[in-house]
């Protein structure tokens, strides 16, 4: 292994790096294979790499690049029987860990190599307290008594600067939100001080203000400790902020490996100068004209809580207050985003304007109120306003055929006949970028991004002149993505449809909205144009989601955020309480900003 | 089970033509054709009238006859004719097998589907009176309801249907409860579509293995409780054969003459074999994700 371009004595993390000493992790011409009907095929041809202690190495590359398996195999975690290594080496210090039984790979793993994975909730057993969880992990390494595993496990939740660790070490883990279970599990990795920490998209689940603070955990611990570590992630964002080295995957081959600064400053691989190209980044929205036409549809006080009953009679005893005095507009032909974290409301919004969810407040379409309609009036309704939902696997029906479910609305419409409508999804099919022969196909023999264009065709099939689409494309990998955004901005521009767009992702929104409300626990705080939300930003959250923004430039020197105290305050108040109603207030030229910054 | 899956096949032409291709599903349906014409034919197929006692069919001990050249599967503990039995018996169980299980699986598959997606006041309704009928005991319930109506094969048949049906329902209700929590279940719901659009177009499909799963394991289930109704004495009225209930007459020779007990229970057990074949088939024919796998 050639050593790296800018062998710095320290790494990004501040840790110490020995350029000179053997590295900890040495995989070496590793081919990873799965056995199909058709014979085997390679997932992983040929990896070579060598990882230093206090190092971080990111892996990137697009969904089914071969990333994610590089790192179970490293684990010895393949999927037995089919998928096998089926050539090359993994040495972690002297040992060769293909050689390594079950039984013997268990006792490298969590003591010598730990990984933390995606999803935190289903990392973690939902019947035992983290207490419990994290004493069992260092018991089953360390031979220590119940008291002083516990004491470990204490000093390791305080070590990920968890609020109150005391009171978390009795809590079970839905009681914890996502970000908190993900330094839960940063905690039972860290806590037997392993040599390599494995984090496989260890953020991509989280919001950006968490996934900020998560981020700066883990390169803190780095600092502290010296693990070496392997963070595999789609977003080159987190890449530019966390990496010490790069390496590029695409279809199971290494692309490009390189420093990080000299990743992004000269890629030599085109791969990697298109992935780059694709990623969104601020600020680089093509100016567009103001849209000044007749609203579509118009929010007015909108309200939506949902009802937690409980005691023997199930009375209404809390109220989670979804969406609390909502109002704005949307005008013909312009999209106005919507953003915020995950249980903002930003998506019960879009539910109440589908009629998914009861609303109180009023909601017009066109100008007919949605909570007079009734039957065929609903129906008409339904025409002009439909959605495209964030994972287009689970908004298709997979027993259907892709052409009959993009037909269907016309079918439920009554709209032509079967020759009609056959030709009618065929020439939607054609403009979203499919083919007429996919007609016959089903769901699963789609890839992401072509599914969501299945999804754009049906949405677009009863001519609407409104469409929610709801984190459409936060589930796509970026060069898809770019993509996707490219076709939607084509077909506003030539069916005039206004779009709500609902997104947690500002650099998304930056690129494609014209008018942005900022929602922060079921109110808008902030709403205006993007150049006054973006260029302009008044309201304190809005500031932290802007600087939360992970930035595809190793060279880019973050402002010093206060650190989160506590975690975001939750919508579900006893019946009869409720959040303080903010009052919006223009600051100039339609600018609303909450006041009582908080 | 057949009725709730007519109402599913998306491409017909298709679908068969993809099951004849699959040995183990012609095998099933060349079993229940057998069994089938065998219950049509058995007056022209049966060498004896199911009821005759005959005179040489009992030992001088008065024990049944082993398997022999005039009675092939030998003689019960009355001295009649097994084979010819076995044969008439077909019609019997047929009927209970496949009509009251369909029946049992239709009203399961309904109730579960009904309260599985309206939940609220509907569903919760439906499902406690399910876990009561649950908890009743069957037997005691088809008992009752025995006594009141005339036994007879079509009152047995209901009665069957109506105490088998709760699994079915506890199932699908399940199944049904997350399916409509899925996210194109929403989206067809932002298009418009009516709820039995959304019922039998796209939750009914996804509901296919469970029914399948449940329709043959009820036919088993079926007819042996037809033979227990019988046994008591609320089922389908001696002589008229059935599979349960020669095997419950004869139990008591189980130990001296096993086959009275063993071939009527592989006649069950061949019938639910066969179910069991085609229904797998017609799973994986159905299953979009099975295609080009045949």
């Amino acid at each position: 292994m050639k050593p790296a371009a800018d062998a710095a004595l320290k790494s990004r993390s501040g840790a110490d790096l020995a350029p000179d000493a053997a590295p900890v992790l040495m995989v070496e011409n590793l081919t990873v294979s799965v056995r199909t009907d058709e014979g085997v095929k390679p997932l992983v041809r040929d990896m070579s790499f060598g990882l230093r202690r206090g190092e971080t190495l990111c892996i990137a590359g697009e969904s089914g690049s071969g990333k994610s398996i590089t790192s179970l195999a490293i684990m010895g975690l393949l999927p037995p029987p089919a998928v096998r290594v089926t050539g090359g080496s993994i040495r972690l210090g002297e040992t060769d860990l293909n050689t390594l039984g079950e039984a013997q790979m268990r006792r490298v793993r969590g003591d010598r190599i730990a990984m933390i994975f995606q999803e935190p909730m289903t990392s973690l057993n939902p019947v035992m307290t983290v207490g419990t969880q994290l004493a069992e992990a260092i018991r089953a390494h360390d031979d220590v008594s119940r008291s002083a595993a516990r004491d470990r496990a204490l000093a390791a939740l305080k070590s990920v600067r968890l609020s109150q660790p005391e009171r978390r070490m009795s809590q079970f883990p839905h009681e914890l939100s996502g970000g908190m279970r993900q330094r839960v599990m940063i905690a039972m990795a860290l806590a037997l001080r392993p040599e390599v920490l494995i984090a496989d998209e260890p953020t991509t689940a989280l919001d950006v203000t968490v996934q900020r603070e998560v981020l700066d955990l883990l390169r803190d611990l780095q600092r502290d400790t010296g693990t070496a570590i392997i963070l595999i992630t789609h977003d080159m964002g987190v890449v530019a902020e966390m990496a010490d080295r790069v390496i590029v995957m695409r279809d199971g081959a290494m692309v490009e490996e390189a420093a990080a600064r000299a990743l992004f400053s000269s890629p030599r691989a085109q791969y990697t100068r298109d992935l780059l190209a694709a990623v969104p980044r601020m600020g680089q929205g093509a100016l567009r004209p103001p849209v000044d036409n007749a609203p579509v549809a118009r929010l007015c006080d909108v309200v939506v809580r949902f009802p937690i009953r409980g005691g023997v009679f199930g009375r209404t005893t809390h109220l989670v207050h979804a969406v609390e005095h909502v109002s704005f507009e949307i005008r013909k032909g312009e999209t106005f985003a919507l953003v915020g974290e995950s249980g903002c409301g930003k998506s019960t919004i879009a539910k109440a304007m589908v009629g998914l969810v009861p609303h109180q407040g009023r909601i017009e379409i066109g100008q007919e109120r949605l909570a007079d309609m009734r039957g065929a009036a609903m129906q008409a309704l339904r025409r002009r306003i439909q959605m495209v939902f964030q994972d287009p696997m689970a908004a298709l029906d997979p027993r259907m055929t892709v052409g009959g479910q993009i037909a269907e609305p016309l079918l439920i419409h009554g709209i032509g006949d079967s020759a009609e409508r056959r030709s009618r999804a065929a020439d939607l099919m054609a403009r979203v970028g499919l083919t007429v022969d996919q007609y016959d196909r089903y769901p699963h023999e789609f890839s992401g991004g072509q599914r969501q264009r299945i999804c754009i065709a049906r949405a677009l099939a009863l001519n609407p002149d409104l469409i929610i689409a709801d984190e459409s494309v936060s589930a796509l990998d970026v060069s898809v993505q770019a993509r996707v955004l490219d076709l939607l901005r084509e077909l506003q521009v030539e069916f005039g449809i206004a779009f709500l767009f609902i997104s947690h992702d500002m650099a998304v929104v930056d690129n494609i909205s014209d008018r942005v409300g900022v929602m922060y626990l079921g109110q808008i705080v902030e709403l205006g144009t993007r150049a006054q939300i973006f260029g302009n930003p008044q309201h304190a959250y809005t500031r932290r989601l802007i600087e939360a923004v992970p930035v595809p430039d190793p060279a880019f020197v973050r402002p010093v955020l206060d650190r989160l105290t506590g975690d975001v305050p939750s919508p579900v108040f006893a019946a009869g309480r409720g959040p303080k109603q903010v009052r919006l207030a223009d600051v100039g030229g339609g600018h609303l900003v909450a006041d009582g910054v908080e | 089970m057949t009725d709730a899956i007519a109402a599913e096949p998306r491409r017909p032409a298709g679908a068969i033509a993809r099951l004849l291709q699959r040995k183990l599903a012609l095998l099933g349906l060349f079993l229940i054709l057998v069994v089938v014409l065998g219950a049509v034919f058995a007056p022209f197929i049966a060498p004896f009238a199911p009821d005759d006692q005959h005179f040489d069919g009992l030992t001088i001990e008065g024990a049944p006859l082993a398997p022999n050249e005039t009675y092939i599967l030998g003689t019960d503990l009355l001295g009649r004719d097994l084979f010819s039995r076995i044969l008439f018996g077909a019609r019997t169980s047929l009927i209970i097998g496949v009509v009251a299980n369909g029946m049992a699986l239709i009203i399961g598959t309904l109730v579960g589907i009904t309260a599985g997606y309206f939940r609220g006041w509907i569903g919760s309704v439906l499902m406690r009176f399910t876990d009561l009928m649950m908890a009743f005991p069957a037997l005691l319930l088809a008992i009752c309801l025995a006594a009141i109506f005339h036994p007879s094969l079509w009152i047995v048949a209901i009665v069957i249907a109506l105490v088998n049906w709760v699994q079915t329902a506890r199932v699908i209700f399940t199944q049904t409860s997350t399916l409509a929590e899925r996210d194109f279940i929403a989206a067809e719901r932002t298009l418009g579509a009516g709820t039995a659009r959304i019922l039998f177009r796209h939750i009914l499909p996804h509901l296919v293995p469970t029914i399948i799963v449940w329709g043959t394991l009820g036919i088993s289930t079926t007819v042996l409780l037809e033979a227990t109704l019988s046994f008591l004495g609320v089922g389908v009225q001696p002589p008229t054969p059935s599979w349960g209930n020669i095997i419950f007459e004869n139990q008591t020779y189980f130990q001296s003459a096993p086959w009275l007990v063993f071939l009527p229970g592989a006649a069950i057990i061949l019938l639910a074999l066969a179910f069991n074949l085609v229904g797998d088939a017609l799973r994986d024919v159905l299953d979009p994700m099975q295609r080009g796998r045949d």
